[in-house]
C-alpha cells in the first residue's frame, strides 16, 4: 500500500485550487514548510500571507478576508490553530458564519517527539462545540484532496484536521466519492461495526481482516465528517450489528466516540466501546511507540471488538 | 580576560557539545535556537542565579522560564551540568518514557520551573512568578528567555504591559535576538524591529547586549538588578546556530537534528571530545 501524509495531499490540493479559484487565499503562521502551504506560497505569492507566530491574528485576518469575499485557508499546527485561537474562531468565524477554512496539520499523538505541548487531542471536541462549524478528519491522501476541493465549494466555516506522518492510501482515487457529511462504508459485516476516523481508519481495516480470519463478521465505517455527522449510517449500524467500536486519535471525551454515543443513545441504544486517548496528555516519543503506549493500534481494536462480542452474547 | 569569563565560556562550550550530542541521539529537536542561547544560560546558571541542585524546590530560589520552549536542549544541558540530574539522561531526550520531553515539562524534570513550548505563554507565566514574589515580599528574582520570533505573539505584549504596570523590577527578560524564525528572517516573515523601542514604550528598562559576550551579559544582568520600579529586558544580539559554522544563520537548522557526520564535524569545531 502506498503512503502519503494528509498534509502533503493538502499542499497539493491548495496548488490546484489556486489555479481553479482566484478567490482562494492562503495564510500561515511561520510553519509553511511543515503545513505544506509553502507550495502555494511559491506559486501564488500575492495570495499568500505569512502572519508570523500569531495564531489569533491568523484567524482574525482570515475572518476579515472572508467578510470581503475571499476564501481563506488558514493553516498552522492543530494545537495552536484551535487552542490559541479558540475564541477568535468562535466569535469571528463561527458566530458570523464566515467562509474560513481552518486546515490544521500535526494533529494528534503522531506529531510525536515534540511531545504533549504539540499534541492536539482535544481539537475535534472544541471545534465540534462551535455552532456552524463543519469538522472534517480525512483518513488518507485521496480523501484529503477531495475534501479540500469540496470545502472550497462549500460556503461556511470548516475545520479540517490533518496529520504529520505518512499514512496508507485506502481510498481509490478513480472510484471514491467524497461528500461532506456522509460516512463511507468500507466493509460490510453483521456482528460488530468499527467506526473510525483519520489515521485510525486504516488500523480499523487491518483489525477487521484479522477478525474475519477468526470468523467474526465486522462492518467498517469511515466517518470523515465528524460534524454534521452521518446519523443514518450510524443508526443503521446500531440496528443491524448491535455493537459499535469507535477509534480515533483524540481524547475519547468529546470526539468521534462521543459524537457516535450521542447519535445511538438518542436513536437506537447499542453497545459501544470507544478507543482513543484516555483523558490523558501524551508525551515525547516516536509516533509508533506512542500509538502503542496509548492504545491506538490494530491490536487494541481487535481486543475491543472481542470484548464487545462477549458482552453482546451475555446481553 | 579574567578567570570567571574563561570559566563561563568553557561552560557554554560544554553545553553546546551536549546539545549536539543529545540532538543527534534523539534524531529530532531544535539545534539553532538552542545553540544561540548557550552563553546566556551559562551566565545565568553559573553566575547570576541562586539555585540549589540538591534542593531543586528550595522556596527562595531564583526562577528561570524558558519561554522559547523548543530550545529545551540548552536548558537540559545546563541543568545536567549544574547537577540537577545525571548527564546520561541527556541521551534520552525525546524518547518514550523519558524525563526529558521535547519541550520543558515542570512536572517531570528537576530544575524546570514552567512547562512551555507554546510560544508566548512562558513569558506570561514568568510575570505571575514575579508578582507572587512581590506579594510575599520574597527576595527571589525571575528570569525568562524569549525568541525574537516569539515576540510576534500577542500574549507577549499583554504580559509586557502587565510587568511594567506592576513595576516588576524583580523580573529580567532576555530576548534571544537572532533574527531568524522557522520560515525565514523575522524581517521577511513579520517584522519585530525595533525591539528595544517597543519594550521601552511598554515601560521597560532596555539594555542592548551582545548575547555571546560573557562580559556584556554579566554586566547587563548586574545593572538590571539595580534598576528599581520597572522590569528590565536584555535585547541580546545572537547568531542562530552559534558555534557550529554550518548551522550559523542557517534557517534549515531550526528544527533539524544533526546526522553522525554533522555531529562529528560540529564537535570538532567545538573543540572535540
Ligand atoms: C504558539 C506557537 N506557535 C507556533 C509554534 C511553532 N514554532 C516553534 S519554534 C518557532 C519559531 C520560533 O522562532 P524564535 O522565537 O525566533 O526562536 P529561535 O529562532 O530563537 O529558535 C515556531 C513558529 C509554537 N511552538 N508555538
Amino acid at each position: 500500500m502506498s503512503k502519503i501524509a494528509t498534509r502533503d495531499a493538502y499542499g497539493e490540493a491548495l496548488v490546484e485550487l489556486g489555479e481553479k479559484n482566484e478567490s482562494v487565499v492562503v495564510l500561515d503562521a511561520d510553519l509553511s514548510k511543515s503545513t505544506k502551504t509553502a507550495g502555494f506560497a511559491k506559486k501564488y505569492k500575492e495570495r499568500f500571507f505569512n502572519v508570523g507566530i500569531a495564531e489569533q491574528n491568523l484567524i482574525g485576518i482570515s475572518a476579515g478576508l472572508a467578510a470581503v469575499g475571499k476564501v481563506p485557508f488558514a493553516s498552522t499546527f492543530a494545537m495552536f490553530a484551535t487552542g490559541r485561537a479558540f475564541e477568535v474562531i468562535r466569535n469571528s468565524v463561527g458566530y458570523p458564519k464566515l467562509n474560513v477554512k481552518i486546515c490544521a496539520t500535526h494533529a494528534g499523538l503522531t506529531v510525536g517527539e515534540d511531545g504533549a505541548s504539540h499534541q492536539s487531542l482535544e481539537d475535534i471536541a472544541c471545534m465540534r462545540a462551535i455552532p456552524n462549524m463543519t469538522v472534517i478528519v480525512p483518513a488518507d491522501g485521496v480523501e484529503t484532496k477531495m475534501a479540500i476541493h469540496a470545502i472550497a465549494d462549500y460556503n461556511g466555516p470548516v475545520y479540517v484536521r490533518l496529520g504529520r506522518s505518512a499514512v496508507p492510501v485506502i481510498n481509490d482515487e478513480s472510484t471514491y466519492k467524497f461528500e461532506i457529511g456522509k460516512g463511507s462504508l468500507l466493509k460490510e459485516g453483521s456482528e460488530v461495526t468499527i467506526i473510525a476516523t483519520g489515521i485510525m481508519v486504516s488500523e480499523a481495516l487491518e483489525a477487521s481482516k484479522e477478525l474475519e480470519s477468526k470468523g467474526v463478521s465486522v462492518r467498517v465505517i469511515n466517518i470523515h465528517t465528524i460534524k454534521p455527522i452521518d446519523k443514518d449510517i450510524i443508526i443503521k449500524a446500531a440496528q443491524e450489528t448491535g455493537a459499535i467500536v469507535t477509534a480515533e486519535e483524540h481524547n475519547i471525551i468529546g470526539g468521534l466516540g462521543s459524537a457516535v454515543a450521542e447519535v445511538i443513545s438518542e436513536n437506537y441504544p447499542a453497545l459501544l466501546k470507544r478507543i482513543g486517548t484516555n483523558d490523558t496528555f501524551g508525551e515525547s516519543g516516536s509516533p509508533n511507540d506512542l500509538l502503542k503506549k496509548y492504545g491506538l493500534t490494530k491490536d487494541n481494536i481487535v481486543k475491543a471488538v472481542e470484548e464487545i462480542i462477549v458482552k453482546k452474547g451475555v446481553k | 580576560m579574567n578567570e570567571q569569563v574563561v570559566v563561563l565560556q568553557e561552560k557554554a562550550n560544554i553545553i553546546r557539545k551536549h546539545i549536539i550530542e543529545m540532538l543527534h541521539e534523539s534524531a529530532s529537536g531544535h539545534p539553532g535556537g538552542s545553540l544561540s542561547a548557550a552563553d546566556i544560560l551559562a551566565v545565568l546558571y553559573f553566575d547570576e542565579m541562586k539555585v540549589d541542585s540538591n534542593n531543586p524546590k528550595w522556596e527562595d530560589r531564583d526562577r528561570f522560564v524558558l519561554s522559547k520552549g523548543h530550545a529545551a536542549p540548552v536548558l537540559y544541558a545546563t541543568l545536567a551540568e549544574k547537577g540537577f540530574f545525571q548527564k546520561e539522561e541527556l541521551m534520552r531526550l525525546r524518547k518514550i518514557d523519558s524525563m526529558l520531553q521535547g519541550h520543558p515539562d515542570m512536572k517531570g524534570t528537576p530544575g524546570v520551573e514552567m512547562s512551555t513550548g507554546s510560544l508566548g505563554q512562558g513569558f506570561s507565566a514568568s510575570i505571575g512568578m514575579a508578582l507572587s514574589a512581590k506579594l510575599d515580599k520574597k527576595e527571589f528574582r525571575v528570569y525568562t528567555l524569549l525568541g525574537d520570533g516569539e515576540l510576534q505573539e500577542g500574549i507577549v505584549w499583554e504580559a509586557a504591559m502587565a510587568a511594567a504596570h506592576y513595576k516588576l523590577d524583580n523580573l529580567t527578560a532576555i530576548v534571544d535576538y537572532n533574527q531568524l524564525q522557522i520560515d525565514g528572517f523575522n524581517k521577511d516573515i513579520m517584522g519585530v524591529d525595533p525591539v528595544g523601542d517597543k519594550f521601552k514604550a511598554f515601560g521597560w528598562n532596555v539594555i542592548e547586549v551582545d548575547g555571546h559576550s560573557i562580559e556584556d551579559l554579566l554586566n547587563a544582568l548586574k545593572e538590571a538588578k539595580k534598576v528599581l520600579g520597572m522590569p528590565t529586558v536584555l535585547v541580546a544580539k545572537t547568531v542562530k546556530g552559534k558555534g557550529v559554522s554550518f548551522m550559523e544563520n542557517a534557517v534549515d537548522w531550526h528544527g533539524t537534528a544533526p546526522t553522525l557526520e554533522h555531529k562529528t564535524k560540529a564537535l570538532i569545531e567545538l573543540g572535540g571530545e
